[in-house]
């Protein structure tokens, strides 16, 4: 492990992210409970599990949105901690994908995309803006660029978030169940896109409940419960066979149609 | 509407024949306007001057009531005890007082102390004639400057625990996932506040904030008591030396009113420009 505590340039050469025996308490209640996992550099895992499982909490800890009480976390071998030039370091890198979409409601959707790379890469704003228009191509909405976030649909208002994300040019992408807050017939477009950034071979961490989507595209599927990884493998095995009961109860509630 | 009706119709009658009160609106002239024999012009009266001294009053009063405002309602959304417990009891203090006796504690124990050490009476005196207009217009007169100080501070310490509290409301209304997918972007606290948060807590609380800014300029009236030469001041003085109560009155009152009708409007105006904005648009 290469991470001492007091180093903030990334090293690519350690693993994407590292949990190690972390744990996180909301008061008394426990949250996660002293979990270990080794993201790999370009692997794509999925995280799932019934809701309180504790998996939102797993995703947000690397980028610090939560602090963990525990043990360690590192991200490209810089140390996740109270360090407030670490945490800018380490959310420069990695991209966050919510749930709710977040965009900011009164700014465009072009003006979404291009504040953090004018006000934390310090781009200029035709070069920033220019950037902007070519991932809004790629998640198919450059027509929508100079709209308002509320008048899209949820759908677009997601692939504009994946696009705002984007623009940092992150090395890791964290999903917290990008599609959970969609109606159904939005979701496919969300997942498409999700589904092409996985190709280029970036670091991706998803929350999801889109089972089949989990089987298409993660390498590793990682399953969640009560704070603790009750079991992790690929998603092939872990749907033919799985180990643990309780991973098989919940395959069996989630797949019963 | 009927009760209202009758209720004008016996103010008309105590009026007409109860007080036998002779109307005479002729009596203003003077006080608003009057023909200067040595200026061979038209002059302002005393109360368009002190319509002058209110406006300037409420102006800066409230520029430096938002500014106070804003720093206390960081303070009382600060992550530190420190900051938030200074707010809370900034806002607990003025809040619990009267204005008017907070006035009057501020004009003689502050005021008397503090500001002959700034030469603030010294002010202007190596000016031009140029420069002199302009500190006339924007501050009043140089002799009443210290006065004017204190009024000015006094309405916007007041008012600013007001503020501060409609600001704190409008911060806090503002989702959490605004603020972490602006961090989660990697931009610092201090942008996220100023480029994220705050526009969208400005556009919540526009409706409050323009209420408090026609309390102040009415709050404004008390800043007679410490012999500012505002409005109040002046329809006091007019009403005691030409006898004619009502008419003077009544002139203040209609000069207030197209001051806080004409800033509300502008407020309405602002908000119906930023609300059409976000409106742009169909639904998808």
């Amino acid at each position: 492990m290469s991470g001492r505590g007091g180093e903030s340039a990334p090293d690519p050469t350690a693993p994407a992210i590292a949990f190690e025996r972390v744990s996180k308490w909301f008061g008394a209640h426990a949250a996660l409970r002293g979990v270990s996992l080794a993201v790999a550099p370009g692997e794509r895992v999925v995280v799932c599990g019934p809701s309180g499982s504790g998996k939102s909490t797993l995703i947000r800890c690397v980028n610090r949105l939560e602090a963990h009480d525990e043990g360690r976390i590192l991200v490209e071998g810089i140390e996740v901690d109270d360090d407030p030039r670490r945490v800018r370091a380490i959310r420069r890198e990695v991209g966050m994908v919510f749930q709710s979409f977040n965009l900011f409601p009164h700014l465009s959707v072009l003006e979404n995309c291009i504040l953090a790379p004018m006000r934390v890469r310090g781009m200029a704003r035709a070069e920033a803006e220019e950037l902007a228009m070519s991932y809004l191509a790629r998640v198919r909405i450059p027509e929508q660029a100079e709209k308002l976030p509320h008048a899209l649909s949820g759908g677009q208002q997601q692939r504009v978030a994946i696009a705002r994300a984007l623009c940092m040019r992150p090395r890791i992408m964290l999903f917290d169940e990008p599609t959970s807050a969609l109606d159904p017939e939005m979701i496919k477009e969300v997942l498409d896109v999700i589904g092409e950034l996985a190709e280029t071979g970036m670091t991706m961490v998803c929350v999801t409940h889109e089972m089949g989507f989990a089987r298409r595209l993660a390498d590793r599927m990682v399953f969640m419960d009560a704070g603790e990884i009750v079991e992790a493998g690929p998603p092939e095995r872990l749907f033919r066979a799985p180990e643990a009961p309780r991973l098989r109860d919940f395959l069996a509630q989630i797949l019963r149609d | 509407m009927a009760a209202l009706a009758g209720g004008l119709a016996y103010v008309a009658h105590r009026f007409g024949s109860v007080l036998h009160y002779r109307w005479d609106w002729g009596s203003l002239g003077g006080a608003l306007l009057h023909w200067s024999v040595a200026h061979h012009a038209w002059r302002a009266g005393l109360l368009l001057e002190g319509l002058e001294a209110t406006l300037r009053l409420a102006l800066w009063s409230s520029v430096l009531t938002f500014l106070l405002g804003f720093g206390f309602a960081l303070c009382r959304i600060s992550r530190s005890l420190y900051w938030r417990l200074l707010g809370g009891l900034y806002v607990g203090f003025v809040r619990n007082m009267p204005l008017l006796v907070f006035l009057f504690l501020f004009y003689f124990f502050l005021s008397s102390q503090i500001l002959p050490l700034l030469g603030l009476d010294r002010l202007g005196h190596g000016a031009g004639p140029a420069a002199r207009f302009w500190l006339g217009l924007l501050f009043g007169p140089p002799r009443e400057l210290s006065a004017f100080v204190t009024g000015v501070f006094c309405l916007a310490l007041f008012e600013g625990a007001y503020v501060a509290e409609i600001l704190r409301a409008g911060l806090q209304a503002v989702p959490r996932g605004q603020w972490e997918a602006a961090l989660g972007l990697g931009l610092g606290r201090r942008e996220t506040l100023w480029r994220v948060i705050l526009p969208q807590a400005l556009r919540a609380s526009l409706p409050a904030l323009a209420g408090q800014v026609i309390l102040l300029i009415k709050a404004s009236s008390v800043a007679s008591l410490i012999s500012i030469p505002e409005l109040t001041y002046m329809a006091n003085e007019v009403s005691s030396s030409n006898d004619h109560v009502f008419e003077t009155w009544t002139a203040a009152a209609a000069l207030y009113f197209v001051v806080c009708f004409g800033a509300a409007s502008l407020f309405a105006r602002w908000e119906r420009a930023r609300g059409t904005a976000l409106a742009a648009g169909p639904r998808a």
